[in-house]
């Protein structure tokens, strides 16, 4: 570690708090990382100028002794997080030039805790896609390439700009969405950490929706410690947010005690799935290992309706994803195309503004939603969500978190699925979370055969993030993951 | 499935070219709660402001914004509800409606569809005839108002106000019930009537506090509903009268020249008098209903409701009720005041401790007289109820005449000031001094000897007597005192 | 369920995006998979389960009735594609 930038969270806190160097050399050294790492395709939008201004008032506030817990950390923000007076896309066409004059709750709570903002950072379209190739603004690259090839591997979606910013250490951290596994898949691509809190740990506001049921903002850094430094900073009861919890935040870092005897940890038969490829299965195998090794106690556990969950998902996600998106029609903001009439201009706009995968998933859900089809897609998806919950309220009896694989595979070259359903695949161990509203994590855990990361996923009580810092910890240790991709793009 | 409620008296049946027609009418009516701030965002719900002034980002609809509902509206609901003797919902879901409109800046409107805050309940209407009439409510839902549209800003433009974006309203939709024009505009003014006494809504008609869908239907007697046309945006009881009235003919002359009516949406012109179907021929709607995402189901408890209850105000049809008894009003007389809070408020401060039928006799009699020659309400023709209770107070201690309280009255209203003081000052009070009568009546025998004689014939004459004393006495004479007296010095 | 181009063309009609002919057939294909696959969930039993409402517990944040927010038309429009005194400007819609 020669650059301030390849410093963690901790690691940048502790070298703060010990005068070894300062907020703006801090962000100095994330800008010059940051302006080397183009070919990543990373940023839409650097803000430099912002970073160093962010940085010289955490300098003065450290010399006042004023600090905050993240004082002069600087942080990359996918670019669904709104931010006052800087661009914000959500990677879409259809919001050009949209600068918002507001800033997200959970932003504001990292900037109120003294984060410096170092750009905006792409995504999937409207967070829609798993690999990062829907992006109005081009691919994403995955840092992280197939041993001796030079093949471009997407860093997962939607939340890729994030992964790969901090894969690429260009930021110790980065806020990213979840709705179906979008912080979580992109980690366990990128060899990071990701954690989905429970729904409603964070709020909304101020995020660009794709399905308010399902959304879920939280971090993707380097290690379990600092996601449990961030995710304190980004949470918090919102009254601007209907559905933000009013409960007590805990100092999840204190969660971190590496201390798992006794816990019991449920393996899911379910997400033993036909065709899995054996290295996940061995990573998995390993996994289970760690955890018994470290005192904890394995229980078989049965989640009957897995495998429903991905189809439910596509419906409740596309139906929400379909009204949410209505609002940019290109009356108030954003891109507009002329039309001789309204109808034309709502048409035109949308058919230029959306990208190919945002189109078919609004079509999908205005379709399961009208007339004579919401009984039958819509209202059963719903019914089906409840079984999902159930199954997982039924184990939480007796466990105190889910070990499963991260993701079926690693991560994958661009352009190689072409098939939607193929795609949707992907989060096929992530999304029964969401439709749950639980909280889970991703631990970089192994290799692939050809040299990339692989992740773990724990899953939590809803309201139990503590526990999945705690046994994240002792997995991550345990899994000793400390590989780095190859710094091709410097 | 809806059962019939009432039978149609056939003299309210509209003759046509080949028998009779009975009209069918159902109002779907939007008014605004009377809130500070909007539905799901602080900006204010006030009415007018500048262009965009009264919107917040949540309003526009900006990127991420979220709803949050405002406590006051949904207690406004309840209480509309219990005002309508109606079913309270203790769970209720917001739905979003979605289709694009430029003043739609979600691209839906939240509402309430499947499982709405009030259920059935009762409006009753008093007719000029006499009848009671029973309308029913189906249901009361809660949901956000839509910007404005103008239309005449721009040759090539429509220009966009979100001001009213994101108000609250209550969308009060009754049952099938209405068989006339004249029963339509007695329920809404009913309607209105109650929502004043709740104080959930102002029911401000030209300022869009209350808009009534208006759905029309002719049929003959008898036979199964006739397909009907729904009418916008109606935005006064007159207009809604006429738009009725106008659209039962239309349909009518469709039917009897053996055509078939399109359900469709008009629009009513009130400078014509007409309804003509919308222009915008939209593809039949699909609103796509389902749960709001963002919000939560909307649950209180039965104690919460009973809480608000306990604080209703006396309702226009216990009003009514109380005012006949205690009072003996007769029912149109006690309808006519209850319909406005203030004027029966003024009564009852007038009648309050004093003779209910003078009470009665003067507000109903020359303070209605003036009310409805100024155009305003009892309590604002420039009476005060001290000063028209006063007058009562001196016809009562006799200290004047009913005449003389008629003079007064106009110097009320001309000039104001105490009635006790105006009597003084002007020396109008009666005269009840018996000595005083009679010498005024000696006066008159003495002077009038040939009529004596006459009166002793036709003592009908004797009016000719009464007269010339109280024009001796400026008319302050007691009448009653001068008759006595009269009679006994005539010996009739 | 298969999707005709009939229908691909109507639901882009509801959701206003225009589409062209090649996309409606592309998209007929794609959404007519898409479907097929969720056909799955025909299998569970769902007799006497109530639709998931909130998913986690909690009940419905009310606020006060206070005015807290507005008075910044600016603001509002200043992201607007076209305006003109704080106004909205689009296409003349009849009614
Ligand atoms: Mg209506
Ligand atoms: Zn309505």
């Amino acid at each position: 570690m020669s650059k301030l930038s390849d410093l963690t969270i901790a690691g940048m806190r502790d070298g703060l708090a010990g005068k070894s160097f300062s907020a703006t050399e801090l962000a100095e050294s994330s800008i010059t990382a940051i302006e080397a790492a183009r070919d990543l395709n990373a940023f839409v939008t650097e803000a430099p100028e912002k970073a160093l201004e962010m940085a010289r008032t955490s300098d003065a506030r450290i010399a006042k002794g004023e600090a905050g817990p993240l004082e002069g950390i600087p942080l990359g923000i996918k670019d669904l997080y709104c931010t006052e007076g800087t661009l914000t896309t959500a990677s879409s066409h259809i919001l050009d030039g949209f600068v918002p004059g507001y800033e997200s709750t959970v932003t504001a709570n990292l900037w109120g805790d003294g984060a410096v903002m170092l750009g905006k950072l792409a995504c999937d379209e409207f967070a829609m896609g798993s690999s990062n190739e829907t992006s109005y603004y081009g691919n994403v690259i995955n840092p992280w390439r197939n041993r001796g090839s030079n093949k471009p591997l997407v860093p997962g979606g939607s939340s890729g700009g994030s992964s790969a910013a901090v894969a690429a250490r260009l930021c110790p951290g980065a806020t990213a969405t979840d709705t179906g596994g979008s912080i979580r898949q992109p980690a366990a691509f990128t060899g990071t950490v990701g954690i989905k809190p429970t729904y409603g740990r964070c709020s909304r506001w101020g995020i660009a929706a794709f399905a308010s049921s399902l959304d879920q903002a939280g971090p993707i850094t380097r290690t379990v410690r600092d996601a449990a430094i961030m995710l304190r900073s980004m949470a918090g009861h919102d009254p601007k947010d209907s559905t933000s919890v009013d409960i007590a935040l805990p100092d999840f870092e204190a969660a971190l005690t590496g201390d798992i005897r006794g816990m019991k940890i449920g393996i899911p038969k379910e997400y033993r799935m036909d065709g899995m490829k054996a290295e996940i299965e061995t990573l998995w195998t390993q996994g289970i290992g760690w955890l018994k090794d470290a005192g904890a106690e394995i229980i078989d556990i049965s989640l009957p309706h897995t495998k429903y969950a991905l189809p439910a998902y596509y419906i409740v996600a596309n139906a929400e994803a379909s009204s949410n998106l209505a609002r940019y029609d290109g009356v108030k903001y954003g891109l507009r195309e002329q039309g001789v009439d309204i109808t034309e201009l709502y048409e035109k706009t949308r058919a230029a503004g959306f990208g190919a995968e945002v189109k078919r998933r609004i079509l999908m859900g205005t379709y399961v939603l009208s007339a004579g089809y919401y009984d039958a897609y819509y209202l059963r998806a719903q019914k089906v969500r409840t079984l999902i919950k159930r199954d997982f309220e039924q184990v939480f009896e007796t466990i105190d978190t889910i070990l499963t694989p991260s993701t079926p595979t690693a991560a994958f070259a661009a352009g190689e699925k072409t098939d939607p359903i193929d795609m949707y695949l992907n989060d096929i161990f992530t999304v029964t979370v969401n439709m749950s509203g639980l909280p889970a994590i991703s631990i970089p855990a192994g290799l692939s055969s050809e040299g990339t990361p692989l992740g773990l996923q724990l899953i939590g009580k809803a309201f139990d993030e503590e526990t999945l810092f705690r046994v994240g910890g002792v997995l991550e240790e345990a899994a000793g993951f400390d590989a780095a991709p190859e710094n091709w793009w410097a | 499935m809806y059962e019939e409620a009432r039978e149609t008296d056939p003299k309210k049946y509209i003759a046509g070219a080949a028998g009779d027609w009975e009209l069918v009418v159902g109002l779907e009516v939007h008014a605004q709660i009377s809130s500070k701030s909007k539905l799901f965002s602080g900006a204010s719900a006030e009415y007018g402001g500048e262009p965009n002034d009264h919107v917040s980002i949540v309003d526009a609809a900006m990127p991420g914004m979220l709803p949050v509902i405002n406590e006051f509206c949904v207690r406004q609901a309840v209480k509309t509800g219990l005002g309508l003797k109606a079913q309270i919902n203790l769970r209720s879901v917001f739905d979003r409606k979605n289709y694009f409109y430029p003043d739609l800046p979600q691209g839906y409107q939240i509402s309430q569809f499947k499982d709405p805050i009030v259920g059935p309940g009762t409006v009753l209407l008093d007719m000029k005839d006499g009848a009671r009439v029973e309308i029913g409510i189906e249901r009361l839902h809660m949901e956000q108002d839509a910007g404005k549209s103008i239309h005449d800003q721009h040759p090539s433009k429509t220009y966009v106000d979100l001001n009213r974006s994101g108000v609250a309203l209550m969308e009060i939709v009754s049952l099938p019930d209405i068989r006339s024009s004249e029963e339509a505009r007695a329920y809404v003014t009913k309607l209105r009537s109650i929502l004043r006494y709740l104080g959930t809504c102002d029911g401000n008609m030209e300022e869009g506090s209350m808009r009534a869908d208006v759905n029309v239907s002719v049929r003959r007697p008898g036979d199964p509903f006739g397909t009907r046309c729904e009418i916008k945006n109606v935005n006064s009881i007159r207009y809604v009268g006429q738009a009725i009235e106008y659209e039962a003919r239309r349909q009518i002359d469709i039917l009897e020249e053996g055509g078939s009516i399109d359900q469709e949406t008009r629009l009513f012109d009130p400078k014509s008098g007409k309804t003509r179907a919308m222009r915008s021929k939209e593809e039949a709607h699909d609103y796509r209903y389902f749960p709001d995402p963002d919000l939560l189901p909307l649950e209180f408890t039965r104690e919460w409701v009973d809480e608000i209850a306990a604080e209703l105000p006396e309702l226009p049809d216990e009003k009514r009720a109380r005012l006949m008894s205690d009072y003996g009003l007769s029912a149109y007389d006690a309808g006519v005041l209850v319909a406005d809070q203030a004027s029966s408020a003024y009564f009852e401060k007038v009648a309050t401790g004093r003779n209910a039928k003078l009470a009665v006799n003067w507000v109903m009699g020359d303070l209605s007289a003036s009310a409805n020659e100024k155009n305003v309400g009892l309590d604002q023709v420039g009476i005060s109820p001290d000063q028209l209770g006063g007058l009562i107070d001196l016809i009562e201690d006799k200290t004047i005449s009913g005449k003389i309280a008629k003079d007064v009255f106009e110097i009320l209203l001309a000039e104001g000031g105490d009635p006790r003081t105006i009597v003084e000052d002007k020396g109008l009070k009666q005269v009840t001094d018996t000595g005083a009568i009679e010498a005024a009546v000696d006066e008159v025998i003495a002077a009038n000897p040939d009529k004596v004689a006459e009166v002793r014939e036709k003592p009908r004459m004797a009016g000719w007597f009464v007269g010339q004393v109280m024009k001796a006495t400026g008319g302050k004479a007691n009448p009653k005192a001068v008759n006595d007296i009269l009679k006994a010095k005539l010996g009739l | 369920m298969s999707f005709d181009s009939a229908t691909v063309q109507k639901i882009a009609r509801l959701a206003r995006i225009a589409i062209s002919d090649d996309e409606a057939e592309k998209l007929q294909g794609e959404l007519s998979a898409i479907l097929g696959w969720v056909e799955m969930l025909n299998e569970v039993d769902v007799e006497g389960v109530a639709p998931m409402t909130s998913v986690t517990p909690m009940t419905l944040k009310k606020r006060r009735d206070e005015v807290t927010d507005g008075g910044y038309a600016e603001k509002v429009t200043a992201n607007a594609p076209e305006s003109d005194e704080h106004f909205f400007v689009v296409p003349k819609v009849v009614e």
